[in-house]
């Protein structure tokens, strides 16, 4: 039981890390951001390549790797989304621009690795593990959960007590007062692009490291648990997904515990299918347009 | 040319041919929910459930064929109605999401269910799809759109796409118009599905997840939208593509796949940023500048 809890607030929290990215963009700009999973998928590779070919260490990589999502993000927004912006269909447009963004990132990927997988060298994570009561906790497992926090609590900080966090909170109000009272809202959008994109970075990283896999599809199951979580905790709500993906890795894994790991996936999706149609503001959302 | 060359040129491209009418009922499916302002991602899963219902019916039943895929276009529009009651109440991108969610459930559900054979799918699958009846289903499928356009129901429906909550206040039963085409896309899915199978000898449950829906999504808006038979020209061109990749790829030493990938990505983002109305409003578009060129040059 208490190793069930563990293992699940530790896929909970990789979850979260991306669906918090996820839905900073849509808090923003009420757009889903499907190129999200390609910047996850090839910051692992960027920290894959500089911890086997430049012989980085690990805590000097991910860094790197999660800058390197950043600029990612302003590229991704620059060219799928900035374009669009104002167009009647810009929602639809900008999910399918989005979406092919992805799709030449991926081929990208695809033509310099291949689809194998790939793994981190031997000695690259910690292996070392300890018994916390009755469960054995890897410290792998302790330094994920506590970047993941620490991440979370800095992106908290940042939008509630900084100057640029006031202006994306605004914007995410409305772009139009926020341009009125002299925001400078295309900067602004970028800038939440960055945040989103290195989270997601940050995201991939970790998830490479957690399951010793980096491979060219690894960003699409993650893609849609993604979207389960944000619905779940209410989208463009932080604390919601925050909340909503730990929630999700807890459900996982008593899935796989008690009914059986063919199942494990039909939860998160019944689950995002349940809440849109019961309760389609989720756990901690706000306004409830997701209706007429 | 002689005619045994025409016959091997028939038997290279067969397959091709035969998915580009698949692939344009599909892109189909997607468009009918589209042309009321709905876009639905659970057209895999109506997919699959024409597939397999027709298949297991192939298998336990002496029913002639054609009793078979009227069930497989039956079936998910059946489904697509209690789906549709409580769902096309949400509103875009979470009108999306929700039918990501009910196609994956429907896509495990398949994967884990016995008579489906699990993961494996149905294998040795009796042909019984030839190219002509995959045309015939498109043509059916454009003849049905083609009547719509321009009929009561038509106006209606592009009432609801372009303001629904006025299109509600002039009489229009929205609900009941979006629940229609919900279904009319999924029996053109299921369809397809049954059709597919029975060509490709196979059910196979992987192929019918979020990359397929995306994939149909694609033609569509690459063809265009804004037209009934915007989809079907997107659904050709990026089918027949990678043949033509396929011998760039060989001499540029480039691996087929990626640059697949590449390139479908490439006139995805180049058609919704430049040419939103997709390439089947490209002929109208280079007659628009070529008579403005002609009156610039006249005047």
């Amino acid at each position: 039981m208490g190793q069930q809890i563990v293992n699940g607030l530790f896929l909970g929290s990789i979850y979260a890390l991306f669906a918090l990215g996820y839905t900073l963009v849509f808090g923003v700009l009420d757009i889903l951001n499907l190129a999200h999973q390609a910047v996850f998928m090839i910051c692992a590779y960027v920290a894959l390549v500089l911890v086997v070919h430049l012989h980085m260490p690990m805590f000097a990589a991910l860094p790197v790797a999660v800058l390197a999502g950043g600029l990612m993000g302003i590229v991704v927004d620059r060219v799928a989304f900035k374009p669009l912006r104002g167009r009647s269909d810009s929602n639809i447009a900008g999910l399918i621009s989005s979406i092919a963004l992805a799709t030449i990132l991926e081929a990208a990927v695809l033509q310099v690795f291949g689809p194998d997988v790939e793994r981190f060298p031997f000695g690259a994570v910690p292996t070392r593990s300890l018994k916390i009561g009755g469960a054995v906790v890897s410290e792998l497992q302790i330094v994920i959960i506590a970047i993941a926090l620490a991440m979370l609590l800095g992106l908290t900080w940042l939008l509630r007590r900084t100057r640029l966090g006031r202006r994306i909170r605004a914007v995410a109000e409305s772009p139009k007062a926020a341009r009125v009272l002299g925001v400078d809202v295309d900067r602004v959008i970028a800038a939440s692009f960055f945040l989103s994109s290195a989270l997601g970075a940050a995201a991939g990283v970790l998830f490479g490291l957690a399951f010793n896999n980096v491979a060219p599809d690894m960003g699409r199951s993650v893609e849609l648990k993604g979207l389960a979580v944000i619905v779940l905790g209410g989208m463009g709500s932080m604390p919601g997904a925050a909340l909503a993906g730990l929630a999700l890795g807890l459900l996982e894994v008593f899935t796989v515990a008690w009914i059986g790991s063919s199942y494990r996936d039909a939860v998160a999706f019944g689950v995002l299918f349940l809440v849109l149609v019961l309760r389609p503001r989720g756990l901690l959302g706000s306004a409830a347009l997701r209706e007429a | 040319m002689s005619l045994e060359s025409l016959q091997d040129l028939w038997l290279t491209y067969q397959s091709t041919v035969a998915f580009i009418g698949l692939n344009g009922l599909l892109a189909l499916s997607v468009y009918t929910t589209l042309s009321c302002g709905q876009l639905s991602l659970a057209q895999a899963a109506f997919m699959a459930i024409g597939a397999y219902a027709s298949a297991i019916l192939t298998f336990h039943t002496q029913a002639p064929f054609a009793v078979n895929l009227a069930v497989a276009t039956l079936a998910p529009a059946l489904v697509a109605i209690p789906l549709g009651l409580p769902v096309l109440r949400l509103k875009g991108v979470f009108l999306a999401i929700a039918t990501i969610g009910f196609g994956e459930v429907v896509r495990i559900f398949f994967v884990n269910l016995d008579f489906t054979n699990g993961a494996l799918g149905l294998t040795a699958v009796p042909q019984r799809t030839s190219v002509w009846m995959i045309y015939a289903a498109l043509a059916g499928a454009l003849f049905v759109l083609w009547r719509i356009r321009g009929s009561r129901v038509g106006y209606a429906l592009e009432a609801i796409r372009e303001d629904e909550p006025a299109a509600r206040t002039m009489g229009i039963h929205a609900a009941r118009y979006k629940l229609a085409m919900l279904a009319l896309g999924a029996s053109f899915a299921g369809l397809a599905g049954a059709l597919e199978a029975h060509y490709t000898f196979m059910v196979a449950p992987g192929t019918y997840s979020f990359t397929r829906v995306v994939d149909m999504l694609v033609y569509a808006v690459v063809g265009g939208t804004s037209v009934f038979y915007g989809p079907v020209v997107g659904a050709t061109f990026l089918t027949a593509l990678p043949e033509v990749l396929r011998e760039i790829s060989s001499r540029v030493g480039l691996a087929p796949g990626p640059l697949r990938l590449f390139v479908n990505g490439v006139v995805l983002l180049l058609v919704i940023l430049f040419l939103p109305e997709g390439i089947s409003s490209l002929p109208r578009r280079v007659r628009a500048w070529l008579r403005a060129r002609r009156e610039a040059h006249a005047a």
